[in-house]
């Protein structure tokens, strides 16, 4: 399994992660993303590593744990 | 998997991202990575904002360090300028004359800023905004006090004013069209953002050009089309870029106001060749027009299509992507989806005043075709899937609709 971090500071509202992984990744009402899981499978880190990647703020992170 | 050594010219984001991307493909040959500027790769949208309030600084901004290159294995070479493209031998020549070559080659030059005809300024209180050094001088000259004036108002031009109204520094905004960021928007709504810069108190001065800027540093003057005067500290430049690929001439690509790129983002004519981000004018898979894009969120797409495409070659993907750029102004997130040009119906959902809205864009059929959203998150992501889902302008509508007015009044972000 790994672990999806976020820095809710950080974020912008971009929704670059949600456009990628709408499945794993929201925002807000106030444009702060929202984690939608807080696992994933290792087959699916590839992927969710993408979307957190499309983050023009960094602030998604695919952590092992 | 043959290929045993891609060669990245240009480390900005489309070029740090299209090397991760392989590796994350699982890429196990050598990736050099080679950029003209000395800097370690850096993003450069913070650049016109952040970077000069001073809300960030030139370490958060890096796309990659010493560390993270080397976990990927990535051989980066600084302050390395390619002057030449050898495409039948597969080699680069590097300034001074030695070769390098390549089995894949991705061009990732982007672009570099017009100086129109102040670039004899250069150092004399004229800036463009396209690098790290030349955005840390920027910021050491505004900390020294205005007024500041800066000419073209688009997303670089207006963002740049904005900060220097952040920073409390007199600032005039000057342009030949008569609304700002008109490349973007269509007139009423750039007439809003206009009455945005002026209710900020910024002087703006539209329709009328710059005939003349004179003087030096900290005492500059321009005369300007309808013979008024204007005295500044700082000038900021903001009328544009070009591709970067004065170092390709003669080489055999096709240049025609870019790298011209086939759908699947390799250069038309040649082996083994990409480009991806602003230097790229690829063939749209849909229309077959060729099309530029100077945005980040661009970048990173053709970025990860370019890496496919080099690890599978025999079965590439197309790049097909919805438009998206987004420009921070003040305190307020303004992000544009698809375009407005071809529009045949134009509606909008809540309120401009109230500083939250979307102005919705639809061609023949009532396709949605584009969208500039302002100040609401919801609204961005609805017409992002809309327009990848290919959904009509009704269907968005219907969704938004009814949200619209009783948020506006709670974000109230309009000073």
């Amino acid at each position: 399994m790994a672990k999806l971090t976020a820095d809710f500071g950080a974020c912008q509202g971009y929704a670059n992660c949600v456009v990628a992984a709408d499945d794993v990744y929201d925002i807000d009402d106030d444009g702060i993303v929202v984690l939608l899981k807080e696992h994933i499978e290792e087959s699916d880190r590839a992927r969710v590593e993408e979307a957190a990647r499309s983050c023009p703020v960094n602030a998604l992170q695919v952590v092992d744990g | 998997m043959s290929v045993a050594k891609i060669l990245i010219v240009g480390a900005s984001v489309g070029g740090v991202r299209t090397a991760q991307a392989l590796r994350a493909d699982g890429f196990a040959g050598r990736i050099v990575l080679v950029d003209a500027e000395c800097e370690l790769p850096y993003d450069k949208p913070p650049l016109s904002k952040g970077l000069l309030l001073g809300m960030t600084d030139s370490e958060k901004i890096r796309l990659l360090t010493e560390e993270t290159a080397s976990e990927l294995d990535l051989e980066l070479r600084l302050g390395v300028e390619v002057v030449g493209l050898d495409a039948e031998a597969k080699q680069v020549t590097l300034a001074g004359g030695v070769a390098e070559t390549y089995d894949g080659l991705v061009i990732a030059t982007g672009v570099a800023a017009s100086w129109g005809p102040w670039g004899g300024l250069q150092g004399q209180g004229v800036h463009v905004v396209r690098t790290l050094a030349g955005a840390a001088e920027l910021r050491t000259e505004l900390a020294a006090g205005g007024p500041v004036v800066v000419i073209g108002s688009g997303f670089i031009g207006a963002e740049v004013a904005a900060s220097a109204r952040a920073l409390d520094l007199e600032t005039h905004l000057i342009d030949l069209v008569s609304t700002p960021m008109s490349r973007s928007f269509d007139p009423e709504v750039g007439e809003f953002f206009a009455r945005l810069h002026a209710d900020r108190g910024v002087i703006t001065h539209f329709g009328v050009g710059v005939d003349e800027v004179s003087g030096a540093r900290g005492d500059l003057t321009l005369r300007l089309t309808d013979g008024s005067a204007l005295k500044a500290a700082v000038v900021v430049v903001g009328i544009g870029a070009r591709p970067a690929t004065d170092w390709l001439d003669g080489s055999g690509l096709r240049l025609e106001d870019g790298v011209v790129c086939d759908e699947h983002l390799r250069a038309v004519g040649v082996d083994d060749v990409y480009a991806v981000g602003d230097v790229c004018r690829w063939t749209d898979a849909g229309t077959g027009e060729l099309v530029r894009a100077e945005h980040w969120t661009n970048a990173v797409d053709q970025a990860l299509c370019v890496a496919r495409n080099i690890m599978r070659p025999e079965e590439p993907t197309s790049y097909r992507a919805v438009e998206y750029v987004w420009t921070d102004q003040y305190d307020w997130k303004i992000q544009i989806v698809g375009r407005h040009e071809t529009a045949v119906v134009r509606q909008i959902l809540g309120d401009p005043n109230s500083g939250r809205f979307v102005v919705l864009y639809g061609g023949e059929g009532g396709v949605l075709t584009g969208a500039a959203v302002a100040n609401w998150p919801k609204a961005l992501v609805t017409t992002r899937k809309a327009m990848a889902a290919g959904r009509l302008l009704a269907e968005v509508v219907d969704k938004l609709d009814g949200g619209a007015a009783p948020e506006a009044a709670r974000v109230g972000v309009r000073a």
